[in-house]
């Protein structure tokens, strides 16, 4: 039997959309939400909770740094801001604003990135976000989380809103498969074992975690044990799970769909260097991708399962003998 | 604290201010002198006359807001909230050291009782309008005041920011912009001009007034006309003097973030008698 059968990996949602249903759900319980918008909102989603709540909700234009910057605002006077954009814009037009208006003097703002990687496909590299994770991550005191499925998403959410400080929540366009149950229990901050085994660890956030379930159970045909963890929550990093995994599996594989130079990928490296050193292939983007289908453009740029396979083996031979 | 309306004793209360500006950034060996000097009359008019606010509860929920976005002016921000009782007037001359709450730019971190954290130059007005944005919605009639300098609103998020602030009609926000003509590398004219200011004010629509930022009736006389005005928020274009209120500081670029000698503030302590 296939280790994997347990994830049927059945389609899903886009975590974007989960984003807006769950950010309209916390808003019924909490009137203090409230929501930031730069033109986007029937993109990412951010419309149910403007239909709703209108009176809680700032369209602030095409001006990402201002809506940073009003959402810091709103934040001082005592509000719970969700601010939200494809994530190249808001990460990348509204950084100076998250670092100076909300990292540095620890304001209580919600920044999501919708569109991120390289999935949303036909619009190309001009739209794609390969670097939101090591901009947020340069953030300190902030919390970054990729989830990979809705269920996922509404974890986050429902955390950050009642977590006083900064987090980003990095969500995708396309629709990604179920992982999580409607009940499962999504710690912020631990990484989620999905399978278990010991010859490797997977380890992934966002769309990569289906895809990394997909090449444990290809390893498991070729009678391969490989361990898959969800690290939805990249900083702070789960350093325990990443030791356990080193010293139990020997080998890591890393599959992330950012830029390979700063993403989870260093800090899993710098975490396993720091406490149990192994052999580690790493999964991600080298640079900027291109037009084409959601489906194919992550195949092209070598994201898919084939890929975690192949690396899985090539760190599994450079394990010491 | 006891406030007052009264020009001759804010007018003290502005010499004061301007005693501690000059002691402190000697003392600190580095700061931005002209730029503080240039905004007295601004602030003192605000936490003496106009805010509503309470030094012995900062944290009021109904209190007025007050940002300094250009951050770099501190010390007549740190003078004035000492003065006023909000900090120790004892450690000011702590400024820019080590562990100070009187850091080099101002931070919420080390003092609490500010409102923002600022420093990076054209953000403020972003954050007063959100903070003007919560106070509405919660039904306070707080209002925001924000003081800018001219270089820093050739910034492009000071203009993101006024378009927002016209089109959400934020009129319980009040930007001040402390046109002393002045910035780091030279006169304004001269690096990239922001004239004519009032009409990019009022093109971005807000209501707009020029005073002369030092003649305290005119200050107080434009933050009456702004917390009157309905339906869009204020900008007062306050024409200042860099360095003002010392002879040789003023109108001189050299002063925007040179710290005086020992001599020097000596000189300038004189004038300001």
């Amino acid at each position: 039997m296939s280790v994997a059968t347990k994830y049927e990996l059945k389609p899903g949602v886009a975590t974007r959309e989960a984003f807006g249903r769950a950010l309209a759900e916390v808003a019924r319980e909490n009137p203090n939400v409230v929501g930031c918008d730069a033109d986007l909102s029937k993109s990412t989603m951010m419309t149910y909770f403007a239909k709703e709540f209108p009176t809680r909700f700032f369209e602030c234009g095409i001006a990402e740094a201002n809506m940073v910057a009003i959402g810091a605002g709103l934040a001082m006077a005592g509000k719970i801001p969700f601010v939200s954009s494809f994530s190249c814009f808001v990460m990348n037009k509204g950084f100076e604003q998250l670092r100076t208006d909300v990292a540095y003097p620890n304001v209580n703002l919600k920044v999501v990135g919708t569109h991120s990687g390289i999935s949303i496909g036909e619009d190309g590299p001009s739209q794609m976000s390969i670097e939101d994770l090591a901009l947020a991550g340069a953030l300190p005191g902030f919390t970054v989380i990729s989830p990979a499925d809705e269920v996922a998403t509404r974890a986050a959410v429902r955390w950050a809103t009642d977590h006083f400080g900064g987090v980003f929540i990095r969500t995708g366009r396309a629709k990604v498969p179920v992982i999580y149950a409607a009940d499962a229990k999504i710690e912020i901050g631990k990484a989620n074992l999905l399978l278990p085994g010991t010859d490797v660890t997977l380890v992934a956030h966002g769309m990569m975690v289906a895809e990394c379930i997909r090449a444990a159970e290809a390893l498991d045909g070729e009678g391969i044990s490989a361990r898959v963890l969800d690290f939805h929550t990249i900083k702070p990093l789960d350093e325990a799970a990443l030791a356990q995994a080193a010293r139990e599996t020997g080998a890591l594989v890393v599959a992330e769909e950012h830029l390979v130079d700063c993403g989870l990928g260093v800090r899993v490296a710098q975490a396993v260097a720091r406490h149990a050193p192994a052999p580690i292939e790493f999964i991600g983007v080298e640079t900027y991708a291109e037009s084409g289908t959601p489906e194919g453009v992550p195949i092209k740029y070598g994201l898919t399962s084939a890929h975690i396979v192949a690396a899985a083996k090539k760190a599994i031979a450079r394990k010491s003998k | 604290m006891q406030k007052t309306s009264n020009p001759q004793e804010l007018a003290e209360i502005s010499k004061l201010v301007r005693r501690h500006i000059i002691e402190m950034i000697g003392e600190a060996k580095s700061g931005h002198p002209g730029g503080s000097l240039s905004a007295v009359e601004i602030l003192v008019t605000l936490y003496w006359d106009v805010m509503r606010h309470d030094p012995a509860n900062p944290k009021w929920p109904a209190r007025d807001r007050f940002i300094l976005s250009k951050g770099h002016a501190a010390p007549v921000l740190y003078a004035v909230m000492a003065e006023c009782g909000y900090c120790p007037v004892d450690e000011l001359k702590t400024l820019r050291k080590m562990g100070s709450i009187y850091q080099g730019h101002p931070d919420v971190r080390f003092l609490p009782v500010l409102e923002a954290s600022t420093g990076s130059l054209g953000q403020g007005l972003s954050l007063a309008l959100g903070m003007g944005s919560a106070l509405k919605l919660d039904g306070l009639d707080s209002r925001v005041y924000a003081v800018f300098g001219d270089g820093e609103i050739q910034e492009g998020q000071i203009w993101e920011a006024a378009m927002y602030g016209s089109y959400h009609k934020l009129d319980n926000v009040c930007a001040i912009v402390d046109y002393n003509k002045i910035q780091l590398d030279g006169f304004v004219k001269d690096i990239l001009d922001v004239a004519p200011l009032a009409d990019k004010w009022r093109s971005f629509g807000w209501h707009t007034l020029e005073i002369d930022g030092h003649d305290l009736l005119q200050v107080k006389a434009a933050f009456v006309e702004a917390a009157a005005t309905n339906g869009k928020p204020t900008c007062i274009v306050a024409n200042t003097i860099k360095g003002k209120g010392v002879s040789f500081m003023e109108n001189n670029p050299k002063w925007h973030g040179v710290a005086p000698s020992p001599a020097e503030v000596e000189l300038a302590l004189k004038e300001l008698v």
